[in-house]
C-alpha cells in the first residue's frame, strides 16, 4: 500500500545541517574571519550595503559569510534584518559638496578646480591574474603618495550651473516619500524613482543603462563628475533643538551631463542624471544616473521612444533583486495542485480531439 | 528569538497591515496597497500571507498551515515552524480546530466555519495582469468596472479549445463589483469561496496588495450563459480513504506509467481513514 | 430636428502654436461631415478633441446621447465618457493596429464591445460576430484567425466591424482609407458608404483625400492653419470653391 510522502520537517532539518557543513567547507582551511571579509572584500560588502540599504560593514561581512558569498542572498539577509529595526527619525540631507574625496573625476573637463583624483581604481590596471596572490603572497606595498582632498571641492555641476549651462534642479522642502514605508504607486516622482534605483540590483541597472547607450532611449551622457568619499551624517535631535553628527559614511555620487533641451524661446541647456549609492559602488552609481536621466523624458519634454529604460513602471517594478529572486525561485515550490488541473484539461482536450 | 516581537512583526507594522485589512474587508475584492515588509523568507514563498497571518494572530489562536492542501509539505512546515517560534501559538493540522488557516493553492475540504480566518498566499493579485501589464491601466479598469477584456480571454479559450481553458487562479466577480484573482487554487475550490462563513484574507507581499472577502460574500466564477463555470475534477477515487468527491493528486508509482490518486487535503484524508478503521 | 453633435469654440494650442482655433459646427443625425485640409491644418487635432482623445483648451461639445440626453463630452466623468465610447460612439483609426487587438481572433475583436456592454452568451456573441464579418466581406472561416494574418484592407474592414457591432450613432474616422492600395480603397469606400446609409450613421471623416469626401460626405469643412476657411455642402464646395486655398486643393486633385 502506498503511503503519502511524509517527513517535510526532517528533510528541512537535514538540509540545514548540510548547508552549515558546506558553508564551513574543508575543516583543514582556516575559518574565514568576518573582519577579513570586511577589510579585504570591501567592494562585496559595499554592494551588499548599497542594495541591502543598510550601512553597516560588519553586518554586510557577516551576511556574506553566512550566504557563502552569494551576494543576492547576503543582501536578502540584510534587508530582512533591516526591516525589523526601529526607526528613530530621518537624518538631515547629506552634503556631498563637503565630501572628503578619495576619488573624484570629471570627463567633461580636462581639469577642474581641485583637480582630477584617481584614487583606488581598477580603471587603468591590466586585467592580468596576479599569481602572487594565489600563493598567498603580497607584493610589497609601495610608498604611495596618498592624497585625499579634505577641502570641499566645488561640484562640476555647480560650475556649469553658474553660467546657466546646466538646467537647475528645483529645490523643495517637502518631505520625500519613503519606498520602504509606503507602497510604490505610479506615476512615481523622482525622489521615489531615485530611492528605488539606489537599491536596485546592480546587474539590472548596469545592463539597462547600457541599453540606453546602445540606442534604446539614448540620452548622450557625459560623466560630469564622479566622486567617492566620506560624508558626515547629522540628525536633528528634537530634545536638543539642534543637529548633531551621528557618524560618517562612504558614498559614491555620479552626476551626468546630458543632451541639451531648448527652443527658440528657451535657450539651450544641458540636463543631468543623478546617482548616489552607499559605499564605493561606482558602476552602480553611473548606471543609476543614466537610468534616472532616461526616466525623466516626460518632464523634459522628450519623446517616448518605447525603450524599456524610459518606462518607469517597467524599470521600478523589476529593479529589486530581492523581489525578483524570491518570485523566480518560488517556482521550485510544489505546484502539483495547479499542475494536476492543467494535466486533466490537456488529457481531456486530447481525448476530445481524437474522437 | 526574544529579540523579536510577538509573531515577528513590530506593532507599528501590524497596525499598518490591520488598517489595510479593515479597508479590504470594507471593500470586498478591492486590492488595497500596503507597505509590504521584507520578511525572513523569500518573496513569492508566502510573505504576503505571513504578514497577514502575523497581523491577525493573537496568543489564543490555533494555527494551521497548508501548501497544496497538505500540512507536511516543506513550505507549510517552514511557515508553521516560523510561527511556532515567533508567536508561540498552538498549531494543528485539523481544519475544524484551527482558528486561523494559512494556505497556498487550496481550500480545505472540511467546510470552513463562522469565526475562522483563512489567509491565502497570493503571487499575482491582479486578475487583469496578463491581459494588461500596466498597473496604472488595470487600476483604471477596476475603478470603471471595465471587464469586457476578461471575457474576451474566456471567449478566445472557447473558440480555440471548445471550453474555458483556465484551470486554476480562475477569476471571480465579487458581488456585483470587483473582478478578483482567487489565488492559484484549482477552479474545483472556487465554489467554496462563495458565501463562506469564514473571513477570507488574501496577502500578496511582493506585489504589496491585500484584499478580502468578508463572511457570506457572494462570489461568482466568470463564465458564459451557454458555457457555465464547471468546477469538475477528474473521475477518480482516493487510494487511501476512498473519497470520490475530494480534490485528488496524481502520484506516479513506477516508471511504466502506473499511477494512483490521493486526496490533496491530507487532514481530510487521514481522518476519513481513521473513521473508516 | 436637434443636432446630434454641436461643437462650439473648440480651441487647442500646442504651446505657442495653434492646433485649431475657435471651431464650431452642428452635425445632424444621419449626416456625414468631411474635414479636409493638408497635414498640419489642424484637422486631426480637431478630430482628436471631438473624440475625447485630446482635451481642448476651450470650447464645448454637446452630444445628443440616447442614454444620457444632451451632454457635454468635455465635462462628463471618465466613466460616462468610456461608456459612451463603447456604445454610442466609435472611432476608426487610420492604422488598424491602433484599433484592433492583434493577438485576439477576429471573432474576439468584434465580440469585445458586446462583452464590454454585458453580453454573456457565447453563441449569440459568435453569431453576431459572424454576421458582421459577412457584412464587411470577411469569409466566415476566418473568424478564429488573428488580424495579423489578414491583409491591410481586411484589417481595416475588421476594425470597422468591431466598431459598428454595438450600433453606435456617431462614428469618427481618421483617414480610414489611408495607407491602402487604390483598388482596395475603392472597395472599402463602397462598403463604408453602404453601411453609413443602411445604419443611418452620423459620421465625421478626416481626410486629405477629396475623393473620399466626395463619395462619403454630405458636407465639408476645409481647414487651414487651424481655422475653418470654407464650409458647405460637399458638391457645392468642391464644384464651386470660393476660398483661394480650396480652389488650389481642388485644382491639385484635378491635375493629378
Amino acid at each position: 500500500m502506498y503511503v503519502a510522502v511524509k517527513g517535510g520537517e526532517k528533510a528541512i532539518d537535514q538540509a540545514h545541517a548540510w548547508l552549515a557543513e558546506v558553508r564551513r567547507g574543508d575543516q583543514n582551511t582556516a575559518v574565514l574571519d568576518t573582519a577579513q571579509i570586511r577589510d579585504q572584500l570591501t567592494l562585496a560588502c559595499n554592494r551588499v550595503m548599497a542594495e541591502g540599504s543598510l550601512y553597516d560593514p560588519d553586518l554586510a561581512a557577516l551576511a556574506i559569510k553566512q550566504a557563502r558569498g552569494d551576494l543576492v542572498e547576503a543582501i536578502f539577509l540584510i534587508r530582512a534584518y533591516r526591516t525589523t529595526l526601529p526607526r528613530f527619525g530621518a537624518s538631515a540631507p547629506i552634503d556631498t559638496g563637503a565630501m572628503t574625496c578619495i576619488r573624484r573625476i570629471s570627463a567633461t573637463f580636462k581639469d577642474a578646480p581641485g583637480g582630477q583624483l584617481l584614487g583606488p581604481t581598477f580603471d587603468y590596471t591590466h586585467r592580468l591574474l596576479d599569481f602572487t596572490l594565489l600563493a598567498n603572497g603580497e607584493a610589497e606595498l609601495a610608498e604611495t603618495e596618498r592624497q585625499t582632498l579634505n577641502e570641499p571641492l566645488a561640484r562640476v555641476s555647480d560650475i556649469l550651473g553658474k553660467d546657466a549651462l546646466l538646467q537647475p534642479e528645483p529645490s523643495g522642502n517637502e518631505e520625500p516619500g519613503d519606498l520602504t514605508r509606503q507602497p510604490l504607486a505610479f506615476p512615481a516622482d523622482r525622489a521615489l524613482r531615485l530611492q528605488s534605483l539606489s537599491r536596485a540590483d546592480e546587474g539590472f541597472a548596469l545592463c539597462l543603462a547600457y541599453s540606453t547607450q546602445r540606442g534604446y532611449g539614448r540620452n548622450h551622457p557625459f560623466i560630469g563628475e564622479l566622486r567617492v568619499g566620506h560624508v558626515e551624517v547629522s540628525m536633528e535631535i528634537p530634545e536638543l533643538g539642534f543637529s548633531i553628527v551621528i557618524g560618517e559614511i562612504t558614498v559614491t555620487e555620479c552626476e551626468t551631463v546630458n543632451q541639451f533641451v531648448g527652443s527658440r524661446k528657451q535657450p539651450a541647456q544641458f540636463t543631468r542624471g543623478y546617482g548616489l549609492t552607499f559605499g564605493h559602488t561606482e558602476r552602480k552609481a553611473i548606471a543609476m544616473a543614466l537610468l534616472d536621466r532616461a526616466l525623466r523624458w516626460e518632464e523634459l519634454g522628450e519623446d517616448d521612444t518605447g525603450a524599456p529604460a524610459q518606462d518607469a513602471e517597467f524599470v521600478l517594478s523589476h529593479a529589486d533583486n530581492i523581489q525578483a529572486t524570491g518570485f523566480l525561485e518560488h517556482i521550485k515550490l510544489p505546484h502539483y495542485v495547479d499542475f494536476q488541473s492543467e494535466l486533466e484539461l490537456v488529457r481531456r482536450l486530447r481525448a476530445e480531439a481524437e474522437q | 528569538m526574544s529579540a523579536y516581537n510577538f509573531a515577528y512583526l513590530d506593532e507599528q507594522t501590524k497596525r499598518m497591515i490591520r488598517r489595510a485589512l479593515l479597508k479590504a474587508v470594507a471593500i470586498p475584492g478591492y486590492q488595497v496597497p500596503f507597505a509590504s515588509r521584507e520578511m525572513p523568507m523569500p518573496y513569492g514563498w508566502g510573505t504576503g500571507g505571513v504578514q497577514v497571518t502575523a497581523s491577525t494572530l493573537v496568543p489564543e489562536d490555533r494555527l494551521k498551515v497548508i501548501d497544496q492542501g497538505a500540512d507536511d509539505t516543506t513550505n507549510a512546515v517552514s511557515i508553521r515552524r516560523f510561527f511556532e517560534v515567533t508567536a508561540g501559538v498552538e498549531t494543528t493540522t485539523e481544519a475544524d480546530r484551527a482558528t486561523v488557516i494559512q494556505t497556498r493553492h487550496r481550500i480545505p475540504e472540511t467546510p470552513l466555519q463562522e469565526g475562522q480566518i483563512i489567509v491565502y498566499q497570493v503571487p499575482i493579485p491582479e486578475p487583469l495582469r496578463f491581459l494588461e501589464p500596466r498597473e496604472t491601466e488595470t487600476r483604471k479598469m477596476h475603478s470603471l468596472g471595465e471587464y469586457g477584456l476578461m471575457h474576451v480571454k474566456l471567449y478566445e479559450d472557447i473558440a480555440r479549445h471548445g471550453e474555458i481553458a483556465t484551470t486554476y487562479a480562475y477569476p471571480v466577480r465579487v458581488g456585483k463589483s470587483y473582478v478578483m484573482d482567487p489565488s492559484p487554487i484549482p477552479k474545483f475550490d472556487n465554489p467554496k469561496l462563495n458565501g463562506s462563513p469564514a473571513i477570507q484574507l488574501f496577502g500578496a507581499g511582493r506585489e504589496q496588495r491585500i484584499y478580502a472577502l468578508p463572511p457570506w460574500t457572494p462570489v461568482k466564477s466568470l463564465d458564459f450563459e451557454d458555457y457555465p463555470f464547471d468546477p469538475s475534477r477528474a473521475a477518480g477515487q482516493c487510494a487511501l480513504c476512498g473519497s470520490t468527491s475530494s480534490y485528488l493528486d496524481e502520484v506516479i508509482t513506477d516508471d511504466s506509467g502506473g499511477r494512483m490518486f490521493l486526496c490533496s487535503d491530507t487532514d481530510y484524508c487521514a481522518r476519513r481513514v481513521q473513521e473508516g478503521a | 430636428m436637434n443636432p446630434i453633435l454641436r461643437a462650439t469654440g473648440i480651441t487647442r494650442r500646442y504651446g505657442e502654436r495653434i492646433g485649431c482655433a475657435d471651431i464650431g459646427f452642428d452635425l445632424y443625425p444621419g449626416e456625414v461631415m468631411g474635414i479636409v485640409g493638408e497635414s498640419g491644418s489642424g484637422k486631426s487635432t480637431l478630430l482628436n478633441c471631438l473624440a475625447g482623445q485630446l482635451t481642448p483648451d476651450a470650447g464645448s461639445i454637446l452630444f445628443d446621447s440616447a442614454q444620457q440626453g444632451v451632454c457635454d463630452l468635455l465635462t462628463l466623468s471618465e466613466m460616462q465618457r468610456r461608456t459612451l465610447a463603447r456604445t454610442e460612439l466609435a472611432f476608426v483609426h487610420q492604422n488598424p493596429r491602433d484599433g484592433l487587438r492583434m493577438s485576439v481572433s477576429a471573432g474576439g475583436n468584434v465580440g469585445e464591445r458586446l462583452m464590454g456592454v454585458g453580453a454573456r452568451h457565447y453563441a449569440n456573441i459568435r453569431e453576431q460576430a459572424l454576421s458582421w464579418l459577412e457584412r464587411v466581406e470577411i469569409p466566415a472561416d476566418r473568424i478564429d484567425d488573428r488580424p495579423s494574418q489578414f491583409s491591410g484592407g481586411m484589417q481595416q474592414r475588421l476594425q470597422i466591424a468591431r466598431n459598428l457591432v454595438t450600433g453606435p450613432r456617431l462614428v469618427f474616422m481618421d483617414e480610414p482609407t489611408g495607407g491602402l492600395d487604390v483598388s482596395v480603397q475603392a472597395r472599402l469606400l463602397d462598403l463604408l458608404r453602404g453601411l453609413v446609409r443602411q445604419m443611418g450613421l452620423s459620421a465625421i471623416v478626416v481626410t486629405h483625400d477629396l475623393a473620399v469626401v466626395r463619395l462619403l460626405a454630405d458636407r465639408i469643412l476645409v481647414m487651414k492653419d487651424g481655422q475653418v476657411i470654407e464650409a458647405g455642402l460637399t458638391d457645392q464646395v468642391l464644384d464651386d470653391p470660393h476660398h483661394a486655398y480650396t480652389q488650389l486643393l481642388v485644382a491639385s486633385v484635378l491635375q493629378a
